[in-house]
């Protein structure tokens, strides 16, 4: 208890770090609201007519004076207005979030499904062709980069059957679940792999590790059936690598994957910040990064507490 | 057992199944179902100049006239128009059957309301510099509208046609929402704008331009091109809108797709520097333009998916690249006037570039660098994120630039802000002389077209010579689409308006 409250207080000083290194870091970039949404014509806009816009975009003040407003909005809830949108910043990534997390959802399902046992399976035989396979298998998918594999389903389905999934706005699932289904299924394909290829070589080398181990030799010994040893014994203490993956793995996710999304055209957090980013759309990128930054900590967090359910010899935040 | 066999067999089945029905809904009769890599930005008509928002209006909003296919000024608000005789006076008789999304009657009072927001500079639109001529406008009764220019202004007509002078509700800018409500007097009304996701456009059934062919238009933003294409494969779109020339040559290639090509007004280029040494110097601009073969720019970075062009691009204008300087590679030329400018050895440069936009800036940037090798120039391509491109580009702060300048229909509003020694853009060009600036001050006054014609050739000729800028070539717009829409025509200046008058068979 005394770990978690430690671990929560620090939420709101990482958060205040994060908020400044965003707030600083979008601004350092050339370009404003201005240019953005004017191109070179900003170019023929007189100094009276650059003041009104820059009042409009909130640039006319210090940067002091507008990180201090925008903080004390982010404290009572309100992350400002995104000028792109012309919504409350919050409405913005709440109504991205559910995709993004979805998608998470699903890849990570993929990947646990899959790669746990492919990584299980490789290394009780190690050293044999198919431990080779798996390897192989699992260096193609993290060497492949996502759109690769993204735009080669697109095409091969497009070109080779004529049809696609729906692109462009995102369905719910409690809207319609087929449909929400048939739409997110080969993003998460396409995520999956190379998150199934990491989880794979991650599971692969904890499980020889532990499968070396002393306990496993004498349960074999004693006369526990293989597969008894392999997955009641050996697997719950292989896992705890596979977790610190999956947690940080899933914490980018919910970052949302620019590119995926991109290329299947999916309305979700990651490109809604690239978008923001270049209409230099400034409340939403920073409220896009504080967003992402906290579900970060809330993953590590619960990851940091699922090790005590594996493996109840470690003590969270004390002497073990 | 077979029986349990078979009916999961048959739950699979009906699972997939439903899942590629899912995936393959056949387009609604009557709406247009498309798509587009980029959205708008914004909805207030005045101030949005990017070419993926003005696409959007042009269905939404209307101006007092507009450009036909062939740039000719044609009715649109305005049933008439006529010029005093001095070019002091321009005076509009409104159509009585134009009418707002909300119903209410298109007045004088909103077009003078209009105007003076387009001018007051409280607004920031961007395309003021356009009609600052327009000193006092005048509303003698409802349907007449008179504007009093400052000094004889003929290029402002074609300026009007513009969705930067569109007409809005004089109620709505009183009550501040212009920008946040839609309400135009398009063949279309917005019904629903997710940004960066899709827009749903209803017809709009009072449009004093006829009937519009569709009931409305469902658009997707899609923003990979390749998706688009797979989109169009799949029929999942009837109609796209494309912009990368190397995903739309696909395009025909696809049966049942068709690709729709219209020469466009933007020109790509290579800017100069000439405030910059040694590009100060004339015979060294002149010998970067006789270094560079642009049909062989044209071909390697653009599949030769373009017209060489001189410094205008509208037909009215346009001359015969071959009568302007150095339009055919001469090394020997080049060469020479770089050692009569003291350059035998060549001179290191840097050349921006934007990245992605356009789609070919990267390897324009790299088919010029290994040509002005040849005579010794020695480029380093600096790309840029659009932003950053467009900040230092009005900074002015480059040697050179890959740039797509976006052109306009008539010469002395395409290039007044760059060749006068009064336009607002001086700091990008960074060069005029007495003979540029004449010119634009009489064709800017001249009413007579062939008189016109032969200012403007002059001030081509002159400009090309003067090589301040390397002109390239003219691209076209891409728009593809399924065999079932028709009637779609498209214009020079990229106009997506066609789309009113399109129906599916």
């Amino acid at each position: 208890m005394n770990y978690l409250l430690r671990r929560l207080v620090t939420f709101p000083l990482v958060m205040l770090g994060v908020s400044i290194l965003v707030f600083v870091a979008i601004r350092l970039v050339p370009g404003d609201s201005i240019t953005a949404m004017l191109g070179t014509e900003a170019g023929l806009l007189t100094p009276d007519q650059r003041q009104a816009l820059a009042a409009y975009f909130g640039l006319d003040q210090g940067w002091l004076v507008q990180y201090g407003k925008w903080l004390s909005g982010v404290v009572s809830g309100d992350l400002g207005l995104s000028v792109t949108y012309g919504k409350p910043v919050l409405d913005v990534i709440l109504q991205r979030f559910p995709l993004t997390l979805e998608l998470a959802f699903l890849s990570m399902v993929i990947a646990l499904c899959c790669g746990v046992p492919l990584g299980v399976f490789a290394a009780t035989r190690n050293g044999r062709g198919s431990d080779l396979g798996v390897r192989i298998f699992a260096m193609i998918g993290q060497s492949t980069p996502s759109f690769v594999i993204g735009l080669g389903i697109i095409y091969v389905l497009s070109a080779g059957f004529g049809i696609l999934p729906s692109m462009g706005e995102y369905i719910p699932f409690a809207q319609d679940p087929l449909g929400n289904l048939s739409q997110l299924i080969l993003p998460a394909l396409t995520l999956g792999l190379s998150f199934t290829a990491s989880v794979t070589r991650i599971s692969r080398s904890a499980m020889l590790d532990v499968l070396s181990d002393d306990y496993v030799r004498t349960a074999r010994s004693k006369g526990v059936p293989k597969r008894k040893v392999i997955w009641r014994h050996a697997l719950p203490n292989a896992l705890i690598p596979v977790v610190t993956l999956s947690g940080v793995e899933f914490g980018y996710l919910l970052g949302g994957a620019v590119l995926v999304e991109q290329i299947f055209a999916l309305p979700g957090l990651g490109r809604m910040t690239l978008e923001a980013i270049l209409q230099r759309d400034y409340a939403l990128v920073q409220g896009a990064v504080l967003f992402v930054a906290l579900n970060f900590m809330i993953v590590n967090l619960l990851v940091d507490l699922a090790y005590v359910t594996l493996d109840p010899r470690i003590r969270l935040g004390g002497r073990s | 057992m077979t029986l349990k066999i078979a009916s999961k067999w048959l739950a699979c089945a009906a699972v997939v199944g439903g899942l590629m029905g899912a995936t393959a809904t056949p387009s609604l009769a009557a709406t247009l179902k498309m798509a587009w890599a980029q959205d708008a930005t914004g909805l207030d008509p005045h101030k949005q100049t990017a070419f993926s928002s003005i696409r959007l209006l042009e269905l939404i909003y209307e101006p007092l006239v507009r450009l036909d296919g062939d740039l000719k000024i044609v009715p649109a608000l305005a049933k008439e128009w006529t010029f005093s005789p001095d070019a002091k006076t321009l005076t509009f008789k409104l159509d009585p059957a134009a009418k707002f999304h909300n119903g209410a009657a298109v007045t004088s009072a909103d077009v003078k309301a209009s105007f003076t927001r387009i001018l007051d500079q409280a607004t920031g639109a961007a395309a003021r510099a356009n009609y600052v001529s327009i000193a006092s406008i005048d509303t003698p009764d409802d349907k007449t509208v008179v504007f009093n220019l400052s000094q004889p202004d003929v290029p402002l007509l074609t300026a009007m046609g513009s969705i930067n002078a569109a007409i809005v509700p004089a109620s709505e800018i009183t009550g501040g929402k212009i920008g946040t409500a839609a309400i135009g007097t398009g063949p279309f009304k917005l019904e629903k704008w997710e940004p960066n996701q899709k827009e749903v456009l209803k017809a709009h059934a009072e449009w004093a331009g006829g009937k519009v062919g569709v009931d409305g238009i469902d658009i997707s933003v899609l923003p990979d091109e390749n998706a688009i294409l797979a989109a169009l494969r799949a029929k999942q779109v009837d109609f796209a809108l494309l912009n990368d020339p190397l995903v739309a040559t696909l395009v025909p290639k696809v049966a049942g797709l068709t690709l729709n090509r219209k020469p466009v007004l933007s020109y790509h280029v290579l800017q100069l520097n000439p405030s910059r040494k040694p590009m100060t110097e004339l015979a060294v601009r002149q010998a970067i333009s006789c270094a560079i073969d642009r049909q062989d720019v044209l071909d390697t970075a653009l599949l030769g998916e373009g017209q060489i062009t001189g410094p205008l691009t509208m037909p009215l204008y346009r001359s015969d690249p071959n009568s302007l300087f150095c339009y055919k590679k001469d090394l020997e030329k080049a060469k020479k006037l770089m050692a009569d400018a003291g350059f035998k050895d060549g001179f290191s440069a840097t050349v921006i570039a934007a990245t992605g936009e356009p789609p070919t800036a990267a390897s324009e940037a790299q088919v010029i660098q290994s040509q002005l090798k040849e005579i010794g120039i020695k480029l380093d391509i600096k790309l840029m994120e659009l932003n950053v491109y467009v900040d230092t580009w009005l900074k002015g702060d480059f040697d050179m630039a890959v740039a797509l300048n976006g052109g306009r229909a008539d010469p002395y509003t395409m290039y007044n802000r760059y060749w006068t020694k009064a336009g607002n853009l001086q700091k990008v060009s960074n060069y005029a002389d007495d003979t540029l600036d004449d010119l634009m001050q009489k064709g800017r006054v001249e009413t007579d077209v062939a008189k016109r014609k032969e200012i403007f050739a002059a001030f081509d000729k002159h400009l090309a010579e003067k090589s301040p800028w390397i002109w390239l070539y003219t691209g076209y717009s891409y728009t593809a689409q399924q065999q079932n829409v028709q009637n779609f025509v498209a214009t020079p200046d990229g106009s997506l308006f066609g789309l009113s008058k399109v129906s599916l068979k």
